[in-house]
């Protein structure tokens, strides 16, 4: 399997990847690769001088999942090297087939992530209403979550309904998931906040709840309300990948 | 990538050559971000891309030339650029896109 190849079964099964390329330096070393696995394996074709230290680099990238160039110094002389990475899409799960929910998906589509909607009830979570989504998942929340979420995963819950919304929100704020939302207005939220605190849910854990759901761009429609809702996701990402970065050393920093 | 693999599948089973450009180092403000990609084929055809429509002209053909000699190049778009009258960034920032043959 060539560096291509691979790269494009990672892409296919969803697996992160790192793939540096000599861009800049001495002409025989020009567009060589290093790979570098998920498990910390690496291999390819760049001069021995380099692929330690590539090696470390492309390891520290993958981790936050950055893309860049950096310049290394050799006998040869300054070379710069670019390194790539691949990662999973990101994942939203909608809870709650609603209209909202529709929009919402379609969003999300359009911004390349993969979408699930979990909802037990099977007249609002149809293929029809959500020809979008990646996956249909016709189940309780707090049943699914727990095995559907990473810390590359952002929840909305939208249900409305307590029954079905407050597990959901127990289930994803106790998730490493980077997001949680969870639909209402101020005064549905305060006595959402007080449901769960009374189940015993820590301060702290109830601080991550982004409620109400959105950023405040004054929206009416129920598309106008899925966009605030994609754009405080999107700025949520923005600001961990922000944090991530700058734990990278300065001089090595995509 | 993502965006490119569709189109770069469909050219290998014809059994067309590709490069593939991609923008590996911005300065200043660009259109596209660092990984942005750009496909072309030995059959002349191209997708994806590397700015906002700019740059792609010149990048394609430095793509057919490196299907001809099978050898990487890294190329500089920007306003400092000699070339800037004819493919100058509109939004003033400088990218570097490396072009490379698909094995």
């Amino acid at each position: 399997m060539n560096w291509f190849e691979r790269v494009r079964e990672a892409i296919r099964k969803e697996e992160p990847l790192a793939v540096a390329t000599v861009v800049r330096g001495p002409e025989a070393w020009l567009g060589a690769k290093w790979v570098v696995e998920p498990t910390g394996d690496g291999w390819g074709s760049v001069h021995p001088e380099l692929d330690r230290r590539v090696q470390e680099l492309a390891q520290r990238y993958l981790a936050i999942g950055h893309s860049g160039t950096v310049s290394l110094p050799t006998p040869e002389g300054e070379v710069e090297v670019y390194i790539e990475t691949y990662v999973p899409a990101p994942l939203l799960i909608i809870v709650g087939g609603t209209h909202i929910g529709i929009a919402l998906a379609a969003i999300a589509k359009v911004l390349g992530w993969r979408v699930y909607l979990v909802d037990p009830r099977r007249t609002f979570a149809t293929p029809e209403r959500f020809p979008h989504v990646d996956r249909l998942i016709h189940a309780w929340p707090d049943e699914v979550l727990p095995h559907l979420i990473t810390a590359r995963t952002a929840v909305a819950v939208l249900t409305h309904d307590p029954k079905l919304d407050d597990p959901a929100v127990i289930a994803a704020l106790q998730s490493p998931a980077f997001y949680v939302g969870a639909l209402g207005s101020r005064k549905t939220n305060a006595r959402r906040l007080e449901r769960l605190r009374r189940k015993g849910i820590p301060e702290e854990t109830l601080a991550r709840l982004h409620a109400p759901i959105g950023l405040n761009i004054g929206a009416r429609t129920p598309e106008e309300i899925a966009l605030s809702i994609m754009a405080e996701i999107v700025a949520e990402q923005s600001r961990l990948r922000q944090a991530a970065r700058a734990t990278v050393p300065e001089e090595v920093r995509p | 990538m993502r965006e490119v693999l569709e189109a770069i599948e469909r050219w290998k089973g014809r059994g067309e050559q590709v490069a593939l450009a991609t923008v590996v180092k911005v300065i200043g403000s660009a259109p596209r971000d660092v990984g942005a990609k750009m496909a072309v084929s030995s059959g002349g055809e191209m997708a994806g891309s590397v700015s906002g429509g700019c740059v792609e002209g010149a990048v394609f053909e430095i793509a057919q030339e490196v299907l001809r000699t099978g050898r990487p190049r890294l190329v500089r778009f920007g306003i400092s650029d000699e070339m800037a009258w004819d493919v100058g960034l509109a939004c003033g920032g400088t990218i570097e896109v490396f072009v490379e043959p698909l094995p």
